[in-house]
């Protein structure tokens, strides 16, 4: 992190509690003073965005295990209780359901524009790995948490989930029991999802913390992709980016709290209203929404072992993601051929969640198919060759001159 | 896996089996209800109602374990009084025990206690009603769709009152080709969410339930009624959660402008 800082302590207790813990030296170092570079877009406001959901999500979520049961025979009565009886559960349980999609969204906004910008280039390598951790425990940890209400969708979601494990060789039964503890899913697989439910933000956190730490060893990325050479090309992070991610949360928070107020339940699914039984098969399971691409692609593979190792493969792949792009360029704006395979790799992506939430069948299964190759080739293929084969657009020799030189295309027309 | 690849198999032999012999249930029927949209309210009149139909009719079949009689006085809900809620809660009969010798009694209802089962279990349920187990009621308008479709779903509600609504007035003839398929003791009803043979026979007849304040009682309008009170069920908050949300949306409204006035000074000062 940054170099000595040049924090003064004012008063007499400022000094007395600088010598015995400087933490104020790094707060001033690291928050107040952190040299950015003053081209960021909006697009970097997610960041920010993602830490305050994830705080949401922990507030809400300790104030909702106190009154949360994990027993089968209760656990989705105490929602109704939450819903019913306890003051302002509703809130606190809409807040943390619908806290669940915004936290997606805000992390596959904030992924994709680390894709397009190269922020997983030398030397942010380390940084983008702990980001794909992060999102590996936030999927494992809203998976737990989308069991606890006890309905059909938890239930048979869980089954066919933890069923997956089934898959791998010689062991697969006994991993699954393992997991399960027992031989279906039942009290205490929702006993320990609920213990590790409530654990893994925690970790989470505490990887937030290590990302971040990495980011600022080399400092931000930023749209041109060019690294930042010297002081005139940034801004201290207070009050710059302070104001401008406040306003910039204040507006998801708009998104977040119009669903939460007028559509708390279009994000869930109306079978999870339906307390969970064993014996009764919804027709179309279907995971929650953030999971549909990755259930497109286990569902795309006709052997069991095959769609489980692509459906991994196709996250553990982002960790290959930094030595797979050949480019030497970060920024998508500078190259013009990975710019349109970029805007077709979303596409693809948005289609393969299309997929996931219809039924396996006809056109459905060969249409996930062809979109589970290209995801593949995309990361295996295109990137490593569009790296070799593009001729890149000319980078602006600095942040400065790059902000400069749009300022002046403008200016005349003012 | 093994399970797995069972269910995925049997939902899409389901599937296209359904697919031979009939299509997906039908939409629901579009109707409209006072507490639709970000203001919307429900109409205390019309729960009131839905109430004695749920009473009179629906709860001679189907539980509704999560709602409490005191409910019925709660801010935002039929507006009883709450002497009128120790009168009706009175009517019912509500098992309680073990008594001093270790003997379970019958008493009147109070306000605090919840609606009691018509059935002791589901089996006792199932025999009652030809095999069919009458589902709990305090949830179904938010456990069933009336339609599909993301931006469907987003901009008309995912239809669970529509939903309910269009079977208790769904009831209809089979159709030819289909009346020979029909099971013994089932009704006809292509709204219906598993298969178009629903077990329930038609609940509602014109005129079935009379009104205190003299409204209408046509099957439509007590389908209408009895929705309305079923959403109130599912969502007791529904009221202060729209309200309240409004409040936070303006609050943060303005905030954002703010925000972004002060971002917009701030930055002023350096091209960017």
């Amino acid at each position: 992190m940054g170099g000595p800082s040049n924090y003064q302590p004012k008063s007499a207790f400022a000094k007395w509690f600088h010598e015995r813990l400087p933490v104020m030296d790094l707060v001033k170092g690291q928050v107040l003073d952190f040299p950015t570079p003053k081209n960021l877009n909006y697009w970097w406001t997610f960041g920010g965005i993602l830490s305050v959901m994830l705080t949401v999500q922990i507030l809400t979520g300790i104030v909702l295990s106190m009154h949360y049961t994990a027993s089968v025979n209760s656990a989705f009565a105490s929602v109704e209780h939450i819903m019913r009886n306890v003051n302002y559960g509703w809130l606190l349980r809409y807040l943390h359901s619908n806290g669940g999609s915004m936290f997606f969204v805000a992390a596959y906004i904030h992924i994709f524009r680390g894709m397009y910008y190269g922020s997983y280039k030398a030397p942010r390598e380390v940084l983008w790995m702990i980001g794909v951790l992060i999102y590996l425990v936030m999927m494992a940890t809203a998976f737990m948490g989308y069991v606890l209400p006890w309905g059909q969708m938890s239930f048979w979601g869980a089954k066919v989930i933890t069923n997956l494990f089934s898959a791998i060789p010689f062991f697969g039964q006994a991993i699954t029991t393992w997991l399960w503890g027992g031989f279906t899913v039942d009290d205490p697989t929702l006993n320990r999802f609920f213990s590790l439910h409530y654990l893994l933000p925690f970790v989470l956190a505490a990887l937030v913390g290590l990302h971040i730490w990495a980011l600022h060893v080399p400092g931000n990325n930023n749209p041109t992709g060019v690294s930042v050479k010297g002081s005139q090309d940034t801004v201290p992070f207070h009050p710059y980016y302070t104001m401008k991610d406040a306003f910039a949360i204040a507006v998801f928070l708009v998104v977040f709290m119009a669903f939460v107020s007028f559509a708390p339940n279009y994000l869930g699914h109306p079978l999870n209203y339906v307390e969970a039984n064993p014996l009764v098969t919804p027709p179309h399971i279907v995971p929650e929404w953030y999971y549909l691409p990755f259930y497109a692609i286990l569902r795309a593979i006709p052997d069991k072992l095959g769609g489980v190792v692509a459906m991994f493969g196709s996250i553990l792949v982002l960790f290959a993601l930094p030595w797979l792009d050949t480019s030497r360029v970060r920024s998508g704006t500078y190259r013009p051929i990975f710019k349109q395979f970029f805007w077709i790799f979303v596409i693809v992506c948005i289609g393969l969640g299309y997929l996931g939430s219809k039924p396996p069948e006809g056109a459905y299964v060969i249409w996930s198919r062809i979109l589970t190759a290209y995801y593949f080739i995309h990361f295996l293929v295109i990137l490593p060759l569009i790296g070799l084969l593009e001729s890149p657009k000319p980078l602006p020799p600095s942040i400065s001159d790059d902000v400069l030189a749009k300022a002046k295309s403008v200016a005349p027309a003012e | 896996m093994k399970l797995l690849k069972t269910l995925c198999l049997a939902a899409a032999g389901l599937v296209l089996l359904a697919g031979a012999a009939k299509a997906e249930p039908k939409d629901a029927k579009g109707v409209s209800y006072s507490f639709e949209g970000p203001f919307g309210t429900f109409d205390k009149g019309q729960l009131q109602r839905g109430y004695k139909v749920y009473k009179e009719v629906c709860a001679a079949c189907h539980a509704m374990k999560f709602v409490a009689f005191r409910n019925l006085a709660d801010p935002g809900g039929p507006g009883f009084t709450e002497k009128q809620v120790k009168a009706l809660a009175a009517t019912f009969k509500v098992l309680d025990g073990p008594d001093g010798n270790g003997d379970m009694f019958e008493r009147p209802g109070v306000p605090a206690d919840r609606f009691p089962a018509p059935f002791p279990n589901e089996p006792a349920a199932r025999v009652a009603n030809g095999g069919a187990y009458p589902p709990d009621l305090s949830l179904i308008t938010k456990a069933r769709a009336g339609w599909t479709g993301t931006f469907n779903q987003l901009f008309n509600g995912i239809g669970g009152p529509q939903y309910v609504y269009s079977v208790l007035t769904g009831y209809e003839d089979p159709p030819e080709e289909l009346k020979k398929e029909q099971p013994e003791g089932r009704y006809y009803n292509p709204y219906f969410t598993s298969n178009q043979w629903i077990g329930m026979p038609p609940p509602l007849s014109d005129g079935q339930v009379t009104f205190d304040d003299g409204a209408p009682n046509t099957v439509a309008d007590m389908a209408k009624d009895v929705s309305a009170f079923l959403v109130w069920t599912a969502e007791p908050k529904m009221e202060e959660r729209k309200r309240l949300g409004f409040e936070v949306l303006v609050y943060l409204a303005v905030l954002s402008l703010l925000l972004y006035l002060v971002k917009k000074k701030i930055w002023a000062r350096v091209e960017h």
